[in-house]
């Protein structure tokens, strides 16, 4: 029971050496830290709650993505139809999906053969095929439906999701601030992390605006008193200068854009010496100035129309020039009441392509640089108190057993940060919380092993016998009382978010490491501590005084 | 060789089954107590669970007075307005949340509020930590936290019933129930903050109270099979009493790591360690106290040769 073979001490020993080599780069500073192999390039990250900085939750509008989605397949709808020469009197959205009638009820099967067409494979994993849309007759001849499928649905916003990230990202990019941690939270929500970020009104209002930006045709006819009191033409709507307002500066513009905001190359904020205004300049890719060019061409001397945000509620037209020559070159420049500040959010909303929705912060935290040190000093002196504290305990009730088992509680705090290390694991305020709690949980274990042999030495076993019986009976116990712990300890990390993850992951990494060390070191060092006695006549290794009788405690 | 000192006491004979009326009877006074305290006072929850903002400042020299700041920030005019002191230049500012047509617009209303605060602020004091919890996460939130505390209880009752009886993982999850109840009921008396650490405080207490429990109770099965024909009382008075030392110096080695948490934490820990702190406590009281009569109510096994009629007669006999 006590003995322990050459190969299994030396094991014991060269995992302990392991995990203080696996600390030792949290205590290199960064240049040194670069400067190591990259197979020694692990270290604990401190969470936001420790170096300060802001968490956002950020939420998709589902709603809007959903609207966006009808537009587009009632567009192409009206597309394929034309195109098949098939006739049509509407299209039309509702919440469930586009639903079409035809003119003649007869072309119906024609109809939708060529709107099947429009259905894609959902390529996401996990479902067996099928398409993002089912096209089908509707309950009325000539009524042909068209909606979403739920595989469809999903498949649509994981990818405006992923669409998102990347927009926000390169966005946050562009402030020049350290490693942002930007995931994908549930099914329609982004969690962004940025670290040294305290003022997050700057970052909000950067990260959370569409920033579509179209080119749009002006009708060369209708104005939009006309279009007021009738209808605007098919394929054209009135975009106003401003949301708010209802002036005159209104617009009928074609929906269809002649130029995408995905076809610029690039986006400047500038200043015009003439105006003394702040200016954003911005240039198409070939495509999109091969577009332009030609359509310039062709509409000199009539209005076109930059739109922001098109077919959003905020929707606006930013500047309706009129068009002197072909512009050719495929570049341009924006003016409006900028601030240099604003122009470069801007020029950089516009670098960082459209985001598909707007987002909503839904959760928002942020922690001061000084509060984290606070933070990491405060939970360093309780780990040290509380170390301090357990330890003095632990030898006045235990003597050199209870040296033992304090070496096996700092090895327990060494093994969870070479794991943390290793794993490259976040350290988050709770997290040390829990490293000082399984300081006082690690000794747990020695106390019932200790007490077992103090049991065993009062009935009269001698030590070796009482030193074996203790750490053997006192076995299970341990593992029952640990692994409830650990179970407690796995549904935080599954269930919880953010804070309690931290804390769960310091909770189970320090119960493992309890265990070990209660199992392997504390043992290791009592047997070595009998074989230096093998000369003498080996002693009680605890103090115990025989149960006296006659001192019952009465409870009432 | 120094080999400790065994200062606690050992060969007490508590009866603590005889006295079990008064033991139960107390620890139910306390589950209603804890019952009726939810039921009309509630909990005082924290941004987590409530929704709105927390905006937590310290004067940039001397020391801060809530009563001046109170009344500054009561002038902006954003309702439900609350100021704690925290440390001598520090304080906790919790905004409720700002209404608004829909999601967006609450959203919306939220930030303008914290911005105007802040601004207020920045002249005499630094911001040094925000928290804004929406509608829509603050109820996911609690709704995740109340499934987490169910979970981490069915989780521990299926390990306890794996490894013993159906009766003494019932008997251990009663205690731990009444554990974490109480524990709550103490946090409505109080009036601290309720928020998320707390609830993690609550899922250790999940597991980490058990384990006196489990202690008690795995002498209970030795002995089980050590005097077969001891009385049940007795055995059960035995194991209590023979495991003493052990139920109450694991919870009082683990306390002090708690009761460092709770000296020189910060705000943020402070609940955690509290909810902790008594929490063990209560959990060591239900393990010696509570935990071996319930086992006696829901009935032992005697014979552990899988002899069913013998076991009917050693529970009758327990219980007359």
């Amino acid at each position: 029971m006590m003995h322990f073979t050459r190969g299994k001490t030396l094991s014991i020993l060269a995992i302990c050496l392991a995990g203080f080599l696996a600390c030792i780069p949290n205590f290199l500073s960064d240049a040194t830290f670069k400067g190591l192999p990259s197979w020694m390039q692990h270290r604990i990250q401190l969470g936001l709650d420790l170096r300060g900085g802001a968490h956002l939750l950020m939420a998709m509008d589902s709603d809007q993505l959903k609207k966006d989605w009808l537009a587009n397949i009632r567009e192409d709808a009206r597309k394929q139809l034309r195109d098949a020469k098939i006739g049509f009197s509407g299209i039309g959205s509702t919440n469930a999906g586009v639903q079409v009638r035809l003119v003649k009820p007869e072309e119906t099967d024609s109809a939708l053969a060529i709107l099947k067409k429009l259905a894609q494979p959902v390529a996401a994993t996990g479902f067996a095929g099928g398409n993002d849309l089912a096209v089908a007759k509707g309950n009325e001849a000539g009524l042909i439906t068209i909606e979403p499928t739920e595989p469809g649905s999903l498949d649509r916003v994981s990818k405006a999701a992923g669409a998102a990230i990347e927009t926000v990202r390169r966005r946050i990019d562009a402030l020049g601030t350290t490693e942002p941690n930007i995931v994908r939270q549930g099914r329609d929500r982004i969690l962004i992390q940025v670290p040294g970020v305290e003022d997050t009104k700057a970052l909000k209002e950067l990260i959370g605006k569409t920033a579509k930006l179209t080119f749009h045709e002006v009708h060369p006819q209708v104005s939009v008193e006309e279009a007021r009191q009738s209808r605007a033409p098919s394929g054209y709507k009135i975009a106003k200068a401003d949301p708010k307002d209802t002036g005159e500066r209104d617009y009928v513009i074609k929906e269809a854009p002649v130029v995408g905001g995905e076809e610029l190359a690039d986006a400047h904020a500038g200043f015009d010496q003439r105006t003394n205004e702040s200016i954003i300049s911005f240039r198409f890719n070939q495509s999109g100035a091969r577009k332009f060019g030609s359509f310039t061409k062709d509409n000199v001397g009539r209005p076109f129309a930059i739109v922001l945000d098109a077919g959003r509620p905020e929707e606006k037209v930013l500047s309706a020039p009129v068009i002197r020559e072909a512009i050719l070159g495929g570049s341009g420049q924006i003016s409006g009441s900028y601030t240099p500040e604003s122009a470069n959010n801007f020029a950089i909303q516009l670098r960082s392509g459209a985001l598909p929705t707007n987002l909503t912060v839904i959760e928002e935290r942020t922690v001061g640089a000084n509060l984290g040190q606070d933070s990491i000093d405060s939970g360093k002196r309780a780990a040290i108190v509380g170390m301090i504290a357990v330890v003095g305990f632990m030898v006045f009730a235990y003597g050199l057993l209870g040296v033992i088992a304090s070496i096996g509680a700092a090895l327990h705090v060494v093994l969870v940060f070479a794991i943390m290390s290793l794993i490259g694991s976040t350290m988050t305020l709770p997290g040390i919380a829990g490293i000082v709690l399984t300081i006082g949980m690690a000794v747990d274990a020695n106390v019932l092993i200790y007490e077992r042999i103090r049991e065993e030495l009062r009935g009269g076993k001698p030590p070796i016998a009482a030193i074996n019986a203790g750490f053997e009976r006192a076995y299970g116990t341990i593992i029952d009382s640990q692994l409830t712990t650990f179970i407690a300890g796995l549904v935080m990390f599954f269930l919880g978010s953010g804070p309690i993850r931290g804390f769960a992951v310091t909770l189970t990494l320090g119960i493992i490491t309890t265990v070990f060390t209660a199992f392997t070191i504390t043992r290791m060092l009592v047997s070595w501590w009998l074989m230096a006695q093998k000369t003498k006549k080996i002693e009680a290794p605890l103090d115990y005084r025989m149960a006296r009788t006659a001192t019952s405690v009465r409870t009432s | 060789m120094f080999k400790g000192v065994d200062f606690f006491p050992h060969g007490t004979n508590w009866k603590v089954i005889d006295k079990r009326t008064y033991f139960v009877g107390l620890s139910w006074a306390f589950a209603i107590l804890s019952a009726v305290l939810l039921m009309t006072r509630g909990l005082n929850y924290g941004v987590d669970f409530k929704g709105g903002s927390l905006i937590e400042v310290q004067a940039k020299s001397g020391t801060l007075d809530v009563g001046s700041l109170r009344e500054q920030l009561n002038k902006l005019g954003y309702g439900e307005l609350q100021v704690q002191g925290s440390g001598p230049a520090g304080a906790l500012i919790r905004v409720g949340q700002q209404p608004g047509a829909d999601e967006v617009a609450e959203s919306k209303a939220q930030a303008t509020a914290n911005e105007k605060i802040k601004a207020a602020l920045t002249e005499k004091y630094d911001v040094r930590r925000t928290e804004v919890v929406g509608p829509a996460v603050s109820s996911e939130l609690k709704m995740t936290g109340i499934y987490a505390v169910i979970a981490a209880i069915v989780g521990v009752l299926l390990y306890v019933w794996f490894r013993f009886e159906w009766q003494f993982a019932m008997a251990a999850v009663v205690a731990l129930v009444h554990d974490v109840f109480i524990t709550v009921g103490m946090f409505s008396i109080l009036w601290y903050e309720f928020d998320l650490s707390v609830v993690a405080a609550l899922l250790t207490l999940a597991g980490y109270s058990i384990n006196d429990t489990v202690v008690v109770f795995d002498r209970i099965r030795e002995n089980l099979r050590k005097y077969k024909k001891m009385p049940l009382n007795d055995l059960l008075d035995q194991s209590i009493n023979e495991t003493l030392s052990r139920t109450v110096l694991t919870s009082v080695v683990t306390s002090l790591a708690v009761l460092a948490l709770y000296i020189f934490g910060t705000s943020v820990i402070h609940g955690f360690a509290f909810a902790m702190l008594f929490g063990i406590v209560i959990g060591t009281y239900s393990s010696i106290f509570v935990a071996s009569p319930l086992l006696l109510w829901f009935g032992v096994k005697r014979d552990w040769s899988n002899n069913p009629d013998a076991a009917k007669a050693a529970v009758t006999k327990a219980k007359a």
